[in-house]
């Protein structure tokens, strides 16, 4: 894609991005562990509040439980995913993939909000119907990038590979899966950074994330609580999308 | 196709699709309830399956559509067409019932339980809905019917529904009785939706556009432009929404003058300028490769007629690409309608009001008439705005 742009500036421009990235990923860790040490800074900013720092729970507390919402979540949303995207790919389950694609097209339209409120009723409130509902809303990437993947990969190479002799499962392991990678990751990635924004609302159905000081804030009127939450969260949005970046660079091919 | 085609033939099954949801539909059935009934609005009730709601002939009825739908499944003695078409119709009176039985047993349930006592629709109602639907699709898919009978099916559908909705049949149920509380509120708050939504996407286009253009004209900016774009749609929607309060307020109080325009910390203005930044890349991006898609050649040509680029843009590099730009506006208007639920925490309104204030007074039902609407409306938007790509396409490319 960037052929035109000669060797060094390109890894000029990579040596760039790793700084960069490397520190958002210093100023995440240390604005977790060290929101304390800033009250000062934000007593001076709001000086009408009583109480300019979130006291409920420690910062990394909650950062643990927000990345563990969305670990949790997308681990199984990528097992099932990439699993279904497989199946109605293979002769055996081809039938099923205009209904799979057009579900996960239509699905991706519902609004995350409306997907998190409505697990309520079916699984009451807490942690629960939060994962349900990041698990469910991010498969839908996962398996439309899966399927748009093993789409890409041409009928000539397939035809060689079988030529060679491969088994249909040395196939799969050895050239479609490679050579799709890049995109399911893609899908991953939609899915995960997705998934970070619904558990911060996970904490208005009872779920507990970086979502809660920012949410208690609004209710209560307390202008720092919301900013301490969204900057953290805000961060750890931008950390995760820069590293799937990576990721996805990882695996391109021919580039 | 021929291979799969002769291998249906001689299996039992010929569409397995819709015998997966046929057994999916009847598990469901087996382990869920069909409706809630409820001492009051807030406490969960007690769970009433479907045989136990359902009166002697709908029960009857609903294993005859079963049946029918069983047949359309297997590959004898109906060809292909002849079951996807069975299984299509089918789903219109499988429709109607699912509706009906729920009123009608709301209405048998009712009759001496007391006033405050309520009847909500349970898991098995909404499976029997969206299996409906997914037969739906599937048949269509299957038939590829032209766009004249998928329109007539769609309108027989959506007959029903209202039907079901316009009389008294539903309005024993709990979300129905939350919607004739609020009946006013919900109207404004419709409204307030679909302001905020339409607030955001024109400021959005105006700005998007050129911007598209530019990106296309000035090769060297899009990777800066793109990538600056790119960090709104990672960042989480409240999260921008909280951040732009502090500023805003600010802003309010130090020119009083936006303060008496509604411009301070909550409310729509922060609600909107998220939105509008959220809007950006989609456009943005999608105005770049439209334009980027039309061939040189083209170009070259549109240049020997003796075309100024002002003409070429308008009449050639324009057309060409409004389908890729509509669909960059189908997707920022779907986002749109998701987001402004997220907006109604920061006191913007709209649907989401209902969400936030159900989940916090634990009333399901205000719950769902927030969240269902939302849905329909996005979907309905997805759908209208899909067509209205289609239609941009010339004619011979549809």
């Amino acid at each position: 894609m960037n052929g035109t742009i000669p060797g060094v500036p390109r890894l000029r421009a990579a040596a760039a991005g790793n700084l960069r990235l490397g520190a958002l990923i210093v100023l995440l860790v240390a604005l977790t562990l060290g929101m304390a040490q800033l009250e000062p800074l934000f007593r001076a900013l709001f000086p009408d509040l009583g109480n300019p720092l979130y006291r409920r729970d420690s910062f990394l507390n909650l950062m643990l439980a927000h990345i563990g919402l969305v670990l949790v979540s997308s681990l199984i949303s990528v097992v099932v995913g990439v699993a279904a995207g497989l199946f109605v790919t293979r002769p055996a389950g081809r039938e099923f993939e205009p209904m799979v694609s057009s579900l996960a097209a239509i699905g991706q339209t519902f609004p995350p909000a409306a997907v998190l409120a409505i697990a309520v009723p079916l699984a009451g409130f807490g942690f629960a119907p939060t994962i349900i509902a990041l698990t469910l809303y991010g498969l839908l990437p996962v398996i439309q990038n899966t399927i748009a993947g093993l789409g890409t990969v041409p009928a000539t190479t397939l035809e060689a590979a079988r030529g060679n002799g491969m088994s249909a499962s040395q196939i799969l392991m050895r050239v479609e899966l490679p050579l799709a990678m890049q995109v399911i990751i893609a899908g991953v990635r939609i899915s995960v950074i997705i998934n970070i924004g619904t558990a911060t609302i996970g904490s208005t159905v009872g779920a507990k994330s970086l979502g809660t000081p920012l949410i208690a804030g609004l209710v209560g009127n307390n202008l720092a609580y919301v900013i301490q939450g969204a900057l953290l969260v805000g961060l750890l949005a931008i950390v995760t999308d820069l590293l799937f970046e990576r990721l996805e660079r990882h695996y391109a091919f021919g580039d | 196709m021929a291979l799969a085609m002769h291998d249906g033939s001689r299996r039992m099954v010929g569409n397995r699709v819709l015998l997966t949801l046929l057994i999916a539909a009847v598990a469901g059935a087996a382990l869920l309830p069909f409706a809630n009934l409820s001492p009051n609005r807030l406490v969960s009730g007690q769970p009433v399956m479907l045989w136990q709601a359902l009166s002697a002939w709908q029960l009857g009825g609903l294993t005859l559509i079963g049946l029918a739908l069983l047949l359309a499944a297997l590959s004898q003695p109906l060809g292909g067409r002849a079951s996807s078409r069975l299984a299509l119709i089918a789903t219109l009176p499988l429709l109607a019932l699912d509706f009906y039985a729920l009123g009608d047993y709301a209405h048998r349930a009712l009759v001496d339980a007391s006033p405050a006592a309520r009847v909500s629709q349970g898991a098995t109602f909404w499976i029997l809905l969206f299996v409906c639907a997914l037969i739906a699709i599937d048949a269509l898919q299957r038939l590829r019917l032209g766009l004249a009978r998928r329109a007539l099916y769609g309108l027989a559908a959506l007959a029903i529904v209202i039907a079901c909705f316009a009389g008294e049949l539903l309005a024993p149920l709990s979300i129905m009785r939350e919607f004739a509380n609020q009946r006013d509120n919900f109207l404004d708050q419709l409204v307030r939706h679909l302001l905020l939504v339409a607030g955001a996407l024109v400021p959005a286009l105006v700005v998007g556009l050129p911007l598209g253009l530019l990106a296309r004209r000035r090769e060297r900016l899009r990777n800066g432009l793109f990538s600056v774009l790119n960090v709104f749609q990672t960042l989480p929607s409240i999260a921008v929404f909280g951040l732009l309060i502090a500023p805003l307020a600010a802003l309010g109080k130090a020119l009083p003058w936006l303060g008496d325009l509604g411009i301070g910390g909550i409310g729509a203005a922060p609600a909107i300028i998220a939105l509008v930044l959220y809007s950006l890349l989609p456009i943005v991006r999608n105005t770049y490769s439209g334009l980027a898609g039309v061939p040189g050649a083209t170009l070259e040509a549109a240049r020997g007629m003796g075309m100024t680029p002002r003409q070429i843009l308008w009449r050639v590099e324009i057309p060409l690409a409004l389908p890729v730009i509509l669909s960059g506006l189908r997707i920022v208007t779907v986002q749109a309608i998701g987001l402004t639920v997220v907006a109604a925490l920061i006191g913007a309104g709209g649907f989401g009001a209902f969400i936030f204030q159900g989940l916090g007074q634990y009333a399901i039902d205000l719950v769902l008439l927030g969240a269902v609407p939302t849905i329909v409306l996005a979907v309905v938007a997805d759908f209208a705005l899909r067509l209205l790509v289609a239609l941009s396409r010339p004619a011979d490319a549809r």
